[in-house]
């Protein structure tokens, strides 16, 4: 085969596969405004998003906060800068490391069990029975996911904010020698809302690109076990590599901020 | 003077409908037609495009040329408010019966009612309970989930809910694959007396003989993407055509070559 002609190919597959992977998304977003809305579902995602991955994110970052802690005194000690450990910990929290990880840790968990959900829903043909019981699979399976991804990523973020300030507060205080109050005043006074909010930004970001990933790819899946298992798969790598590069260029966007 | 008889319209009409995947051709100019509360089975081998047509005329797929007409109106190119409007008319049973495992049995059965009708919960739930007995189960099974249920027991349950709506228009796919004899037989005699009970016009594909005899009025026998016989199902046994003597019979040397043959 001409190389040109490999590449062509390629970049053809490239732009159809994003061209449909837009065309997914515009048209759950749309559906997620106009009715009818199944709030019944919605809760049940919102449950399922948000009060079971309560455990995995607040492990998740409480231990980042802890090793933040730990590796910012090595490196700190070295130029007397100990005394700003509690700034680097709830600036490299709440702004970075609870977001990520938080979205990297449902991509696993929520962005896999949708995407095997509705593979197996398709497979099972449970996606054209809904169809034939005039029920639109956009309006009854994506949108629920979609709304409850983006508005329960935030709130466990700012869970895992709580967390992971906590986990460096621990380290600091009862390990690296603190007093109590500095370390609280100091993360306290030197917390901005801004750092906050575009944690949640990002999260909200995030929530939408797991749920988008997980749904696109179980409900376009085929071929059986080994399609539901590949579906399964390509959700969780997609949304991970989707979660960094969306990281950046919001961090980008709000460099300024 | 005499008065012309009004023309009676099909039901449903497949007109030279085609449908291909890639490079492989599914549907050839599939034409077939069916009269109101005529039950029409669909016989052939698999990978004949038996399922494709039925998706075909539920909006699942899109033909590539061809109409597809229920009650005299056209199908293929409509909206899809108009679609939902028309699949609350058709009931369906699965071949795997497509049971939502995250419901119980009474939603399952339910669920057209609920959803694509809007009716409250409560009074969904007794019609449910009702189509329930109706195919032989009781109350009690609507309280369980799809996968306590045994084989048999999914096609009751698929059965209750696609004559839920009371539907004109009602599919069946494979009724019988995956069950013993019996079952089977008691199957069909469930389709047969819910089909007439709610006075729709049936599709069923199959390729059990033995259940097509029992179900159908008419019969067609599709090959090749296109209808190759049809007529009504006491001309079966002597219908002169090679491909279906050979189908019916279950002979290995006839017209039709599998592919595995040609190898």
């Amino acid at each position: 085969m001409n190389p040109f002609q490999a590449i062509g190919a390629g970049i053809l597959n490239f732009l159809e596969a994003t061209g449909r992977l837009t065309l997914f998304a515009l048209s759950g977003i749309s559906h997620c405004v106009r009715p009818p809305i199944y709030p019944r579902l919605i809760l049940r995602q919102m449950i399922d998003i948000g009060f079971y991955s309560l455990p995995v994110v607040g492990m998740t970052t409480l231990f980042a906060g802890m090793v933040l802690a730990l590796q910012s005194y090595t490196g700190f000690a070295r130029f007397s800068a100990e005394g700003a450990i509690p700034n680097v910990v709830v600036l490299s929290i709440t702004r970075e490391l609870a977001p990520v990880l938080a979205g990297l840790m449902i991509a696993g968990r929520i962005g896999a069990a949708m995407a095997a959900e509705l593979g197996t829903m398709r497979v099972t043909e449970q996606i054209d029975a809904l169809e034939t019981l005039s029920t639109n699979p956009f309006k009854y399976l994506v949108a629920p996911r979609l709304i409850a991804g983006v508005t329960m990523l935030p709130l466990l973020v700012l869970i895992g904010d709580v967390m992971g300030v906590m986990g460096g507060y621990v380290v600091g205080v009862y390990k690296l020698g603190f007093n109590e109050q500095i370390y609280i005043v100091n993360t306290w006074n030197f917390l901005q809302a801004s750092d906050v909010i575009s944690g949640l930004i990002k999260a909200g970001a995030f929530g939408f690109l797991v749920s988008l990933m997980g749904c696109y790819h179980g409900y376009r899946s085929k071929g059986g076990a080994q399609g539901v298992g590949a579906a399964t798969t390509n959700a969780v790598v997609s949304a991970s590599i989707l979660i960094l590069i969306a990281n950046y260029l919001i961090t980008e966007m709000l460099f300024t901020t | 003077m005499t008065e012309a008889t009004p023309k009676i319209e099909p039901k449903i009409k497949l007109d030279g409908v085609r449908k291909s995947f890639g490079d492989k051709h599914v549907l050839n100019g599939y034409s077939v037609s069916v009269m109101p509360r005529e039950s029409l089975v669909v016989i052939g081998g698999s990978g004949s495009g038996k399922s494709v047509a039925l998706k075909c005329i539920l909006g699942l797929l899109t033909p590539d040329e061809g109409e597809i007409y229920i009650d005299g109106k056209p199908t293929v190119h409509i909206r899809a408010s108009e679609r939902e409007e028309i699949n609350a008319r058709i009931g369906m049973l699965f071949q795997n019966a497509a049971l939502f495992d995250s419901l119980p049995v009474w939603e399952n059965v339910a669920f057209g009612l609920i959803q694509g009708k809007g009716m409250k919960r409560a009074l969904a739930k007794e019609i449910a309970i009702e189509k329930l007995a109706q195919v032989g189960l009781g109350a009690d099974v609507g309280k369980l989930g799809p996968a306590e249920l045994s084989g048999g027991m999914r096609k009751r349950v698929g059965l209750a809910r696609a004559i839920a709506g009371d539907p004109d228009i009602i599919f069946f796919d494979e009724p019988t694959t995956g069950l013993d004899p019996i079952m089977g037989h008691v199957i069909d005699d469930l389709i047969v007396k819910c089909v007439k009970e709610v006075g729709a016009t049936a599709i069923s594909i199959t390729h059990d003989m033995a259940s097509a005899r029992r179900i159908a009025d008419k019969v067609a026998m599709l090959y090749k993407g296109q209808i190759i016989w049809t007529g009504p199902v006491s001309d079966i046994d002597h219908s002169g055509n090679d491909y279906v003597d050979q189908f019916i019979n279950g002979l290995a040397d006839g017209p039709i070559q599998m592919e595995l043959r040609k190898a």
